[in-house]
């Protein structure tokens, strides 16, 4: 596989790459913040546009783990921050808060998304799911099941977002390749360098969502 | 339900003996649990996001603390304005300099006495202000309002050019901070009596730490007792500071730590922005969270100093290396903090050489204070003397495994009466990775590959290596508590740092008890609840705590035997503790139960205190490793592919497989970041700010940068002297010669030797395409 192929393997395998979804999401963040307007899509989606100010809180109504909270914030603050400080979701971490290392990646209609790039009010309407969504009661889901065998951590602050981006992988593609695997977390930074073991637990995680094992 | 049967491994399996009072515990021959690959006790809450880190910690009222930094790298602070600050939404305190609070705390760098908030700013991202907010948000509005003057100076930030006359003085006195000189034998005739002398010039960039979570803390009192949660290493080193900054006795100031996102050297110590932190909340009279900004974190909490080095070798036709002479120059930053220490410790220590002679120089510059980072100095020093060795090898015309193989000491050269190791794995760990790696067999094949005139080039490189410490030692203490069921509380103050620490003290305490690790609750990390300990970092917290937990089950053991011969009417000689059942070793038909044990029932708890013994006198106690790789490299658009990777390690005992390997590819994973990736990029002309401060510009290397091709191969040597379990340290070794052992097949693929990190594309197609800078 030469190397612009595998560029091109990666966004349409694993959806956006990390630059794309940048690029992507880093539009609609300097749109909002910079002209202080922001779209709230109201949970009935109704399109009625809204000024809203940059610091003046706002009632949102946000779907999270199949729950709703209504909750105020400031149109500028991230996902991230209400996820962990407005709500108490801390399983989604915070460690560089511009899109660069995945530890808050989360999934919104499925598909993993930094919620640092995220404005809480942009997430209105959409179906997030955080680490704490994939559990079953107190019973792990099949992805955190195959990083807790397969010892897929060290310190495990990055830990919630590598697992949400396998998950968000084993969503869209059940029987992921070894370069499927590897694209599907290359937009989530690992200092303890666990990756050998994520690759592993991706692979074990998929066989325990297809039900092979 | 049986809640015994859930409590004791134990079925049919020998539990240790219990040695006498006074008696050393025997070397374990055969272990049940330490060793194996099981899967971490803490695993649950840190894959199903429950673990609690210091930056999850939320109380009622709880502020948000933001600190406005200098932007240049050598100012003067002239004039704090926070007037219009002091009036925005959300702000309830802000301190500077001048600020009652403050004005007085002294701020310690080794022994370089400093104030909390210097008028006189040495590097870029001092400390001039902070703001607590009832948002993060609010904060920083606050403190991008707080108007500050300065008078800005010119500023050193190369440490090359730190000596020169002309250099701006960052402090006062010059920027030498230390220059040492080590030497044995004499190198002028060891040189003379060389067939081959080389002499290279070899640079390593800074590398920053930057692990996944902020550096940070949430600080709250409660009247006149101050708590902190903090990302961090050891909570008893920043008790220490912060009880040494703020005046305080130090059983006023608990600080917990249980879970932390990565710190690598970083956390090791508290920061400013702890004091900070604790006095915004003592002004509010509120808890305040402050974590750090991922930019600051590149600023301000640490780094590998950069180094220059030149090395200079001489070697026999029979491979005898003859002399070695090493300089080295490198940066402590802004403030005392070590910036050449133990880059000449590999030179002096690692291969046998009678003649020797290194210096090492310290300078200030206007950055950053370096901080530990994973093996201090050693990837340094390795990166000059594994190429080093490459080279002479080929001068010679000798394998270059076979030139190490040549050299390996059995002692201690550089140390006071060259102490033999207990163990030293050097050779196994060269011999079986080379065996393993398939060397020989590799070296023709890529030979062959490269003959065929593709521009991909291929190539293997290895380097070996010790660590200086690893051996750990006092002091340490580990209580155990034993409940009426049998099932026990490990109670310690080491933190978990993610080498899977409490998992490796959960199997010890298994072992000995004989109980099922799962059953064993960990407190530890938090110095209001838990026993001393020192920081978890230079991989010495299995070999320090390891056996302090096994003296603390011991203790538990010599108890239960003690109060099972009251009741069975026995003496103590004569029974065994088997876990669930004490036995008399004469009538095998007469024993107790633990749980029958009258004594346990009356007394609900019994402790077991442990304490970590003395290392062996007059011996050193190091691990030592090999790694061996494959690379590709693309020699007309540079880029370096890494195709397979073998990591060798004599760290003695192996505790758990699975963290085992993991701390071995994540080492090298690091290894490969100094090599090929990181750099701190410092403008050295016209500001002398940092250019890369965030994970875009500074590159780690991700998921599609490692290698699928990992191997570790345990070395595991029988080592009783070393502690009571066995068990070196490995977190460090691991990422020792991993940038020179790539560098070394870079070579291989390449022809060209680059002596400069890291070596990335840009590196490959500027010497490929003459060399020209």
């Amino acid at each position: 596989m030469n190397e612009n192929q595998g560029e091109s393997d990666r966004r349409d395998k694993c959806g956006l790459t990390r630059r794309g979804f940048m690029q992507f999401m880093g539009v609609s963040v300097v749109g909002a913040s910079f002209s202080a307007a922001a779209i709230t899509k109201a949970a009935d989606s109704e399109k009625t546009e809204t000024v809203l100010q940059g610091t003046r809180l706002t009632k949102i109504r946000l779907f999270i783990n199949n729950r709703i909270y209504s909750v105020l914030v400031e149109p500028r603050w991230t996902l991230l921050y209400v996820l962990r400080e407005s709500i108490g979701l801390t399983g989604t971490k915070i460690a560089c808060g511009r899109g660069e290392c995945g530890a808050c990646t989360v999934l919104i209609d499925s598909i993993p998304r930094y919620a640092c790039m995220t404005l809480a009010v942009e997430a209105e309407g959409h179906q997030i799911t955080t680490i704490e969504g994939l559990m079953d009661g107190e019973k792990l889901g099949p992805v955190q099941t195959a990083f807790l065998e397969e010892d897929a951590f060290q310190c495990g602050y990055c830990t919630p977002g590598q697992i949400m981006a396998v998950e968000g992988l084993l969503r869209k593609q059940p029987d992921p390749s070894m370069a499927e695997i590897r694209c599907g977390v290359s937009g989530n930074l690992c200092r303890c360098a666990a990756y050998t073991h994520i690759f592993r637990a991706a692979k074990t995680a998929a066989r325990y969502k297809t039900g092979k094992e | 339900m049986s809640k015994a049967n859930e409590i004791y491994y134990t079925a049919g399996l020998p539990v240790p003996e219990t040695p006498e009072a006074g008696a050393e515990p025997s070397f374990w021959k055969q272990t049940h649990i330490v060793g194996k690959a099981l899967p971490r006790v803490d695993a649950y809450e840190r894959v199903s996001g429950s673990a609690v880190f210091p930056s999850d910690i939320k109380i009622p009222n709880m502020l948000y603390g933001a600190i406005l930094r200098c932007p240049y790298p050598s100012a003067t602070v002239t004039s704090v304005d926070t007037s219009q600050a002091q009036d925005m939404k959300g702000v309830q305190a802000i301190i500077t300099g001048s600020s009652p609070e403050a004005a007085n705390l002294k701020w310690k760098y080794r022994n370089f006495e400093t104030s909390l908030f210097d008028t006189h700013v040495r590097f870029e991202g001092e400390e001039v202000a902070a703001v607590a907010a009832d948002s993060f948000y609010e904060a920083w509005d606050a403190v991008r309002a707080i108007k500050v003057d300065y008078e800005v100076h010119s500023f050193v930030v190369d440490h090359d050019k730190a000596l020169d006359k002309t250099a701006h003085k960052v402090h006062d006195g010059g920027n030498l901070i230390s220059e040492d000189t080590y030497e044995r034998g004499d190198v002028k005739k060891g040189f003379s009596e060389a067939d081959t002398v080389l002499e290279h010039r070899y640079e390593t960039q800074a590398e920053l730490h930057t692990p996944l979570e902020l550096h940070g803390c949430v600080t709250n009192w409660d009247g006149d007792r101050l708590t902190i949660w903090e990302s961090s290493q050891g909570v008893y080193a920043v008790q220490s500071k912060v009880a040494e900054v703020l005046n305080m006795p130090l059983s006023k100031v608990r600080v917990v730590g249980h879970y932390m996102g990565g710190g690598f050297g970083s956390k090791l110590r508290p920061g400013k922005y702890t004091i900070i932190s604790a006095l915004l909340a003592k002004k509010c009279g509120k808890p305040v969270k402050t974590l750090l900004t991922r930019e600051e974190t590149y600023l301000c909490v640490g780094n590998r100093p950069s180094n220059t080095m030149e090395l200079k070798a001489g070697v026999k036709k029979d491979g005898t290396l003859t002399a070695l002479e090493f300089q080295c120059i490198g940066p402590s930053g802004a403030y005392p903090a070590g910036g050449s220490q133990l880059v000449d410790w590999l030179i002096r220590d690692l291969y046998k050489c009678e003649n020797v002679r290194t210096i090492s120089k310290d300078v200030y510059i206007n950055a950053g204070t370096a901080r530990p980072f994973r093996a201090p100095g050693h990837p340094q020093g390795s990166w000059a003397l594994e190429q080093m060795m490459d080279c002479l090898a080929e001068e010679i015309g000798m394998d270059p495994v076979e030139l190490r193989l040549k050299n390996i000491p059995d002692f201690s050269q550089a140390r006071e009466g060259n102490p033999p190791y207990t163990t030293t794995g050097l050779r196994q760990c060269i011999e079986k990775g080379a065996e393993a790696f398939g060397w020989e067999q590799a070296r023709e094949e890529v030979r062959e590959h490269n003959r065929k005139g593709s521009h991909i080039k291929r190539g293997v490189g290895m380097g070996a290596c010790l660590w200086v410490v690893g051996g750990g030692g006092p002091p340490s203490t580990v209580v155990i508590k034993m409940f009426r069921d049998g099932s026990v509380n490990l109670n310690m103050g080491a933190s978990d740092i993610g080498t899977g620490t409490k998992t490796v003290m959960a199997f010890v305490a298994a072992e000995e008890l004989g109980i099922d690790p799962g059953v064993i609750q960990i407190e530890h990390a938090d110095t209001g609840t838990t026993q001393y300990a020192t920081p978890s970092g230079g991989s010495k917290t299995v070999p320090t705590e390891a056996p302090t937990v096994r003296n603390a089950a011991i203790a538990i053991k010599r108890q239960i035997l003690e109060m099972a011969a009251e009741d069975l009417e026995i003496p103590v000689e004569d029974l065994r503790y088997q876990g669930r059942k004490i036995v008399s070793k004469s009538g095998p038909d007469k024993s107790i139960t633990v749980t029958e044990i009258s004594g346990l029932k009356k007394r609900g708890v019994i402790v077991g205190v442990g304490y970590r013994g003395p290392n062996p006198e007059n011996k050193t106690v190091n691990p030592f490793a090999a790694q061996f790789c494959e690379v590709e490299v693309n020699t007309r658009s540079g880029e370096i592919k890494i195709l397979r990777f073998l990591g060798t390690n004599d760290s003695g005992r192996v505790m758990n497989r699975l963290t085992y390997d993991n701390q071995v590819f994540g080492g090298i994973v690091m290894g490969i970041g100094l090599g090929l990736t990181e750099f701190r990029q410092l403008d050295r002309k016209h500001t002398g700010k940092l250019c890369n401060k965030n994970w875009h510009d500074y590159k780690l290397p991700t998921a599609l940068d490692v290698p699928e091709d990992m191997t570790s191969i345990p070395i595991e040597l029988d080592d009783p002297e070393a502690n009571n379990t066995g068990a070196k340290g490995l977190g460090e070794p691991v990422t020792i010669p991993t940038a020179a052992a790539i560098a070394n097949a870079i070579y291989m693929a390449t022809g060209i030797r680059f002596t400069k990190a890291p070596i990335n594309p840009i590196a490959i197609c500027r010497m490929i395409s003459g060399g020209k800078e």
